[in-house]
């Protein structure tokens, strides 16, 4: 079968580019599955999503995603994160950290809207590092 | 004699302590050059692919309708964002730049466009806050290391205007191209309205294929475009860090290279006069000897 081709990159450098079997990310509209052959889509991402990219060898990767978009043509996958961090590379500690500096912010100031992207920023990272929010 | 020995000695320790600087500034440089380098490099992967996804949309897209893409029949006001650095010790990199930012509001003026200057670092803000003109804008402290939300901030404010009625209606970017290591060279660009440009020639990877866009097409582009231009700003941004690292590496080593000439010919100086000191006192000496000689020869 058909393998994708993906490059996932940031403005200040490329984060992960492989190849792998199915990609899932959350675009404004909902929840996206990309496999191969799939017809050409550029969607919007939202802030503050997880993207899984799932490989039959070698394991999958999950990274979380801050705004930006996903393009597909012809099995090339590629996403354009704002900021991203794999998985792999989240500091816990820190995440959760934030996280809580910005609910707290949030509950101090329910229209605090630039504290709730912060917090969802940080459960998105809690959630690529496969930690339970 | 003696005062002039003192004179040079002087002198060429002066000397030396300001080589020693230029020195390590040179070496600074070189190896700030290479990380500029890298991050360039680093960052072309977005850039092209941003690229791609807006001519992807623009060409799927019959008519663009978009507020950054429009156009004005008769702009009033022009946003010129100068790039500059935040140090000097850089040989011309600061006056190039300002010189071209120049030209380019009198070409504006010309056409009967006024000029408003947005100015990132702080040679730039100096040079204007000297000359007590207006800045729309002025960002400082990063020039040697941008990081993306610095051309984000940047680029927020200058959209914002671009969008504002009564704001800009166009923006150009004054910035120094890293062509290589030995050539640095300004450039001038103007990045807002987009130029869309509508050709039938197919691209050079074959045709576009059809996109679906989730959710609109209108809304993506909502979205594309500033980043777009962000990402256009950033590239600016770090093409002037690598620009001024390169430019104040040649400028520190010529200084360096200089330097070490003044000393080499000091050091000719002093020996020269040393030597002439001490002709001179074995002169006196052996005419001082003979003239004693001469007078106890006389007494016999």
């Amino acid at each position: 079968m058909a393998k994708l081709r993906i490059g996932v990159v940031s403005p200040e450098r490329e984060i992960w580019s492989g190849e792998a079997d199915m990609v899932i990310a959350k675009t404004v509209d909902g929840e996206i599955g990309i496999m191969p052959n799939h017809a050409p889509v550029l969607g919007v991402l939202v802030e503050g999503g997880v993207l899984r990219v799932k490989r039959a060898d070698g394991g999958d990767i999950v990274a979380a995603v801050h705004g930006g978009f996903i393009s597909v043509a012809d099995n090339n996958v590629s996403v354009l994160a704002e900021t991203a961090e794999l998985g792999s590379e989240v500091n816990v500690a820190a995440a959760r950290d934030a996280l809580q500096r910005a609910l707290a912010s949030v509950e101090a100031d329910g229209e605090d809207t630039e504290a709730q992207v912060e917090a969802k920023r940080a459960r998105a990272r809690l959630r690529a590092a496969g930690e339970e929010v | 004699m003696g005062a002039q020995l003192r004179l040079l000695r002087r002198r060429i320790r002066s000397v030396k302590s300001t080589a020693k600087i230029t020195r390590a500034q040179e070496l600074i440089a070189s190896s700030r050059i290479i990380k500029a380098q890298q991050r360039m490099v680093a960052a072309v992967p977005y850039e092209r692919e941003i690229t791609r996804a807006v001519s992807a949309v623009l060409s799927n897209t019959a008519e663009v309708d978009h507020p950054l893409t429009v156009a004005k029949q008769q702009p009033a006001n022009a946003g010129v964002l100068i790039v500059t650095s935040d140090r000097g010790f850089a040989g011309g990199f600061n006056a190039n730049i300002l010189r071209e930012a120049e030209a380019l509001a009198g070409h504006l003026r010309g056409r009967g466009v006024e000029v408003k200057p947005f100015v990132v670092g702080r040679k730039g803000i100096g040079w204007h806050r000297f000359r007590s003109r207006e800045m729309s804008g002025e960002w400082s402290g990063f020039s040697d290391n941008p990081l993306y939300s610095h051309a984000k901030d940047i680029a927020d404010s200058l959209v914002g205007a671009f969008v504002d009625e009564n704001g800009i209606d166009e923006i150009h970017v004054v910035y120094t191209r890293f062509v290589s290591m030995l050539t640095q060279e300004v450039q001038v660009t103007r990045i807002l309205p987009l130029e869309v440009e509508e050709t039938t020639e197919e691209p050079a990877e074959g045709p576009l294929p059809y996109y679906e866009f989730e959710p609109t097409a209108g809304e993506v582009l909502n979205q594309l475009l500033p980043r777009y231009i962000e990402s256009r700003i950033f590239n600016a941004l770090l093409q002037s860090a690598a620009s001024e690292h390169a430019s104040r590496r040649r400028a520190m080593k010529s200084a360096t290279d200089n330097a070490n000439d003044l000393i080499r010919t000091f050091t000719q100086k002093m020996n020269q006069v040393r030597q002439a000191e001490i002709t001179q006192e074995i002169s006196e000496i052996v005419g001082g000897a003979n003239a004693l000689a001469d007078a106890s020869a006389g007494k016999e």
